[in-house]
């Protein structure tokens, strides 16, 4: 090409400009790069033709040949964009899958509303400062019995349908603890107050129907200080069962009762409303009977060693799985115990929080 | 313990309602569990007045009424043949239920006339079978009158529940002087009569000496020519109120007595006994047969009353058909005695054998009442059985403990709370009985004779509290003892949430399940030693404390496998049993999943439970709880309830940190699973403790320079543990290594048959410049050397 008018040249661009447009896929576009600008193209032939022209003319001529590649590397690059995004297009379309199928699915557990209850226990009382003391299962005459005032022959002791291991060798029989008090006394036997414990856990007793499991739980609370009175005890029940329950005006009723192991002994119930066939824990015409309570009885105390005339304090206990039911709703015994899938997960709850007094129970 | 309000009048002048007996009385410490007013269901139903009857116009047997009753004047339609003019009868308004067969009455017309009401039969009632007429009342009636006053049955029967130490409320007056005491009224006097007798009683009391201890004293009385029938209607009205069924009259009387003043009685059959009557203890092989027909073995532990000849009663329990009082008794030996409680709460349980006269004595009664029980039975039997009374017969000392306590007045508020001045608690005491000495500060009270349960100076402060009202003890938050509250839970404890909450996200449901389990399948869980099978289990399914939880979990999957939910995974965390010692009940989590553990999709076949998948739980709670996994190690050596050849422990150092893997099928069989069960036990205890203090954490090590990978593939014998290697190539160039994964396992086509290919990628982490090739090439081949000399593995080309 030996023309280098202004009219060749322009003809030369509109032909080169034409050549990227016309390329169909990057491929075709790399080629029609490499036959323009590529070390045999045809732009490159004709700058290299520049260095025969003479200098005044290889100026002018060179600025504008230098315009021309500019605008057709533009139009390539433009080109190869615009190729680049149906590329991507086409692959998009191809790529298109049925996001209406049902996902990968990751199986969450529930936990038992038992320990649940016991976390809540723990989060109330460990605002007032009790700590969480365990006791073994598999317990002896003292600890859940005599060093708690009950004696061999009192009716208390025959009312509590004790589950019996065998002798030993020395004729003393060991027992599956009837409730959670021989923590209390093991607690006492190896530590000097203040104490303020609870102790939730397994509890066993020879009743087995509709409303009884030999299996169960209870919870004990002791605290034993030198001037801790029965004004004490009814303060933290009624700020725990209010806290448990999460009813501010809570009614609770102390009223005289009986235990062995305490002396003054009171039962303890909370105000409910029965009508409707519909057992509701708040204000209400009826009474609900919900734990029992009352003074550590002086003979206890000096069971474990403790001066009766320096030290004093109170115990309480009830029943978890009754708590339990009445917060969360639980009609019966069965939901805890029998392992039933479709009530697990009904009532069950998800591994998301630990029960905590700031966080709301 | 039941009584009806009338019954309680006869000890107590109030006039407080019903309602604020009932409320006081559970405030008492005397549980209210039920009233029952038979009043109630008889309300609507009054006397009424026929004022004619005539010929009803549609029916032969019908007469159409005009009755007068409480609510005016009424037609009613009767078919009753003992209707007529004049009569009075007992009106059952429209709106009414009619007791005997629960229908409530409409108006309506019959045969074409109005009737509104009915004129009632006893039967229609509930009063008595009688049907053939309706009730017609004699001479001159009311009209209006309540039913139920009419036939005395306007008297509530309240149901009190009994605390073991309130033995005094077994009797009506023991209620009344607690409600007395509480200010509902004033407490009758009690003034029992003395009756001097007429002659000596022919039966005299012996207490043998082996007998004393058991049966201190006893007193009685002889009558002669007594008529023995039916009671008083009013006795037999109160006795069928509380659900005692009269007999005859000696007999409803020692029941009254039991029930009016906690004196349990006996009446012998004066003509039945042979002999004097002696307390003594029964010889082995005696037998008796009791007032419930049964025949009672006895034995030289058992007191009983007897003649010359045999046992007539068992000591406070119940006494022998052979010398019971029939309608044909004309002379009679009472019985009034004190029992040791506690040997009638022996005898009682041995035999299996409750009476009301148990009850009372083993919860001990006042000993005084052999004085005054006397002679109160002696009058009732006089006044309604005839007949003359001998001197009374008397054995034994009565006992008399006169016992004593102090109670320092500042006491029922240093302990109980309340502020109470000392004038108000020697009034609350002396209106229980006690005699009280206010002197030197504090009052010693000398302790009722009905009282037997009083125990210290602490049963004192309840006694006044009690009577005070529970309700006046202020409620005072226990002092803080520091502003804001400390961390109570143990590692141990914080962890056991960790573990619940990290098996639960990888989809485990929680559940508790018994400590028990059957003791016969517990031997395919290593068995249970002796000292922890239940002599007294509630089921053979339920008679040893488990070795495992994995069998209740078995039994559990199978029995929601059964209801349509294989594919399941469930855990507990719980104790195991041991031993009987208190460290023989170590706390385990325990796992078990069952069927498909990821489920069939559209994106493939399901997949079924593994060992890995318990492996992979395991591991998951070890690293929560941060346990060192980089240095376990896993021994085969799982015990026998695993699948032998699918199974291991995780050990840390010799200790076992849990175990894995598939429970063996024939344990799996055993509980009906139709799939294999992949299993875990982790010993939490054992897992040591987080070696972090504090919150606080060293900066990171980051390299400024990029780790790179190599995958290396090793040939080595088929029966290498991947663990070994794993360790091998671990142990090399520590330092630049910074992970070894082994990514695959190929054993198929082109392997030789004693031999597999484990395929590892190695990470190295450069940490002071970039490596260059031939530290990269050194690093590797001390990689492979080491699994090389270690394992014998080569690297495959």
């Amino acid at each position: 090409m030996r023309d280098w008018s202004a009219e060749a040249l322009a003809a030369l661009e509109a032909g080169l400009l034409e050549q990227v447009a016309e390329s169909n896929s990057s491929t075709a576009l790399e080629a029609a790069r490499v036959a323009i600008l590529g070390r045999k193209g045809n732009l490159t032939a004709k700058l290299k033709g520049l260095s025969g022209l003479a200098p005044e003319q290889r100026k002018d001529a060179g600025r504008a040949l230098n315009r021309l590649k500019q605008s057709v590397e533009a139009a390539i690059e433009a080109r190869k964009g615009a190729l680049a995004d149906r590329e991507l297009e086409k692959r998009l379309e191809a790529e298109c899958i049925d996001v209406t199928l049902p996902p990968r699915k990751m199986n969450v557990g529930h936990l038992h509303p038992l320990p649940q209850a016991i976390e809540e226990l723990v989060a109330i009382f460990g605002e007032m400062g009790f700590a969480w003391a365990e006791g073994p299962h598999v317990e002896d005459d003292f600890h859940n019995f005599s060093a708690l005032n009950i004696l061999p022959d009192h009716p208390a002791r025959q009312e509590q349908d004790t589950f019996y291991l065998p002798p030993d060798a020395e004729g003393l029989q060991k027992v599956l603890r009837t409730h959670t008090s021989p923590v209390q006394i093991r607690t006492m036997l190896s530590q000097q107050p203040p104490i303020r414990i609870i102790c939730p856990g397994r509890t066993f007793r020879s009743d087995h129907d509709a409303t009884h499991s030999p299996m169960f739980h209870q919870v004990e609370a002791l605290a034993i200080d030198e001037a801790i009175h029965m004004g004490h005890l009814k303060g933290t029940l009624v700020a725990f069962l209010r806290a448990y329950f999460g009813i501010d005006d809570l009614p609770v009723r102390f009223r005289p009762s009986y235990f062995p192991f305490t002396e003054p002994s009171a039962e303890v119930d909370v105000g409910c409303d029965r009508s409707g066939g519909r057992l509701t824990v708040g204000a209400g015409k009826d009474w609900l009977e919900i734990l029992g309570s009352g003074m550590v009885h002086p003979r206890v105390l000096q069971n474990c060693g403790l001066d009766p005339e320096r030290y004093q304090g109170f115990a309480f206990g009830m029943g978890i799985e009754r708590i339990a039911m009445l917060k969360y709703g639980i009609p019966d015994l069965r939901p805890f115990f029998e392992s039933d899938i479709r009530r697990m997960r009904h009532y069950g709850f998800l591994p998301l929080e630990v029960p905590s007094m700031v966080r709301g129970l | 313990m039941k009584f009806t309000l009338s019954w309680l009048k006869d000890h107590l002048e109030t006039q407080a309602s019903l309602e604020e007996i009932a409320a006081r009385l559970s405030l008492l410490g005397l549980e209210v569990k039920g009233i029952e007013d038979p009043a109630a269901a008889l309300a609507p139903f009054s006397v009424a007045y026929v004022q004619e009857a005539k010929q009803h116009p549609n029916a032969d047997r019908l007469r159409v009424c005009t009755v007068e009753h409480a609510g005016g004047v009424s037609q009613v339609v009767c078919g009753a043949p003992n209707v007529k003019t004049g009569m009075y009868g007992i009106f059952a308004p429209p709106g009414s239920v009619v007791p005997g067969t629960g229908l409530k009455l409409k108006p309506g017309k019959i045969r074409g006339e109005h009737s509104d009401g009915m004129l009632v039969s006893e039967r229609e009632m509930n009063l008595s079978d009688e049907h053939d007429g309706i009730i017609e009342l004699e001479g001159e009636q009311t009209v209006g009158t309540p039913l139920a006053r009419l036939l005395a049955l306007d008297d509530p029967v309240i149901e009190i529940a009994i605390t073991p130490n309130h033995a005094e409320a077994l009797g009506v007056r023991g209620i009344a002087r607690d409600l007395a005491a509480a200010g509902l009224g004033q407490l009758k006097p009690f003034d029992p009569p003395r009756i001097a007798g007429s002659f000596d009683s022919p039966i005299a009391w012996y207490i043998e000496p082996g007998a004393a201890a058991y049966c201190p004293a006893v007193a009685g009385r002889y009558f002669r020519g007594v008529k023995n029938g039916e009671s008083p209607a009013w006795l037999k009205r109160r006795l069928k109120a509380i659900g005692l069924r009269p007999i005859s009259t000696l007999v409803d009387i020692t029941n009254y007595v039991t029930f009016d003043l906690n004196r349990p009685l006996h009446v012998f059959d004066a003509d039945k006994v042979t002999g004097d009557v002696s307390m003594r203890m029964a010889r082995d092989g005696e037998e008796i047969l009791a007032l419930d027909g049964k025949t009672y073995p006895l034995d030289t532990e058992t007191l009983v009353i007897a003649d010359t000849e045999m046992a007539e009663a068992i000591g406070g329990i119940m006494g022998g058909e052979a010398s019971s009082c029939t309608e044909e008794t004309v002379n009679v030996f009472l019985e009034v005695a004190y029992f040791d409680p506690i040997r009638v709460a022996r005898t009682g349980r041995r035999l299996d054998l409750g009476s009301d006269a148990r009850y009372r004595f083993e919860r001990g009664i006042d000993p005084q009442s052999l004085t005054w029980g006397v002679e109160v039975a002696s009058a009732m039997i006089l006044e309604f059985c005839g007949g003359e009374a001998s001197h009374p017969a008397l054995a034994g000392c009565i006992p008399d403990p006169q016992q004593s306590v102090t109670l320092r007045y500042e006491r029922v508020e240093s302990l109980g709370g309340v502020a109470m001045a000392k004038e108000r608690q020697i009034e609350i005491l002396q209106a229980l009985g006690f005699g009280v000495d206010d002197a030197g500060g504090y009052a010693t009270c000398r302790i009722p004779s009905w009282r037997p349960d009083i125990d210290g100076e602490a049963d004192l402060v309840e006694e006044v509290l009690r009577i005070e009202g529970y309700d006046k003890v202020p409620v005072t938050p226990l002092p803080r003892e520091r502003y804001l509250p400390q961390a109570v839970l143990t590692p141990s404890q914080r962890r056991r949430t960790q573990v619940r909450q990290t098996l639960a996200w990888r989809g485990l449901e929680e559940v508790i399940t018994f400590s028990f389990m059957d003791g016969r399948q517990a031997e395919l869980f290593g068995g249970v030693p002796d000292s922890l099978r239940l002599v007294n289990p509630i089921s053979g399914e339920l008679d040893v404390m488990r070795p495992s939880v994995l069998g209740n979990l078995a039994a559990a999957l199978q029995r929601n496998a059964d209801r349509g939910y294989p594919d399941l995974g469930l855990f507990e965390l719980g104790p195991i049993y041991r031993d009987d010692t208190p460290m023989g009940e170590p706390w385990l989590a325990s796992g078990l999943r069952h069927g498909l553990m990821v489920e069939r999709r559209w994106q493939g076949d399901g997949r079924p439970v593994d060992a890995f998948d318990a492996k992979a739980d395991v591991l998951a709670v070890l690293e929560v709880l941060g346990a060192p996994t980089e240095n376990l190690r896993t021994s085969l050596d799982a015990p026998a309830w695993y699948h032998p050849g699918q199974s291991g422990q995780l050990r840390l150092g010799p200790k076992v940190l849990a175990r894995f893997g598939i429970l063996h099928p024939k344990v799996a069989a055993s509980y009906g699973l139709k799939d294999a069960a992949a299993g875990f036990e982790i010993f939490l205890d054992r897992i040591p403790p987080s070696k972090a203090k504090g919150k606080a954490k060293a900066p990171p090590e980051i390299s400024a320079f990029q780790p790179l990978e190599r995958d290396l593939a090793f040939i080595v014998d088929r029966d290498l543990p991947a663990e070994s290697l794993l360790q091998a190539a671990r142990g090399a160039g520590r330092g630049l290594l910074s992970q070894v994964r082994l990514f695959d396992l190929y054993d198929g086509k082109g392997m030789a048959e004693n031999e597999k290919s484990l395929a590892i990628t190695v990470t190295l982490q450069p940490k002071t410049g970039t490596l260059t090739d031939g530290e990269i090439e050194a690093a590797v081949a001390k990689v492979v050397a080491a699994v090389g000399k270690s394992t014998g593995g080569r690297l495959r080309r």
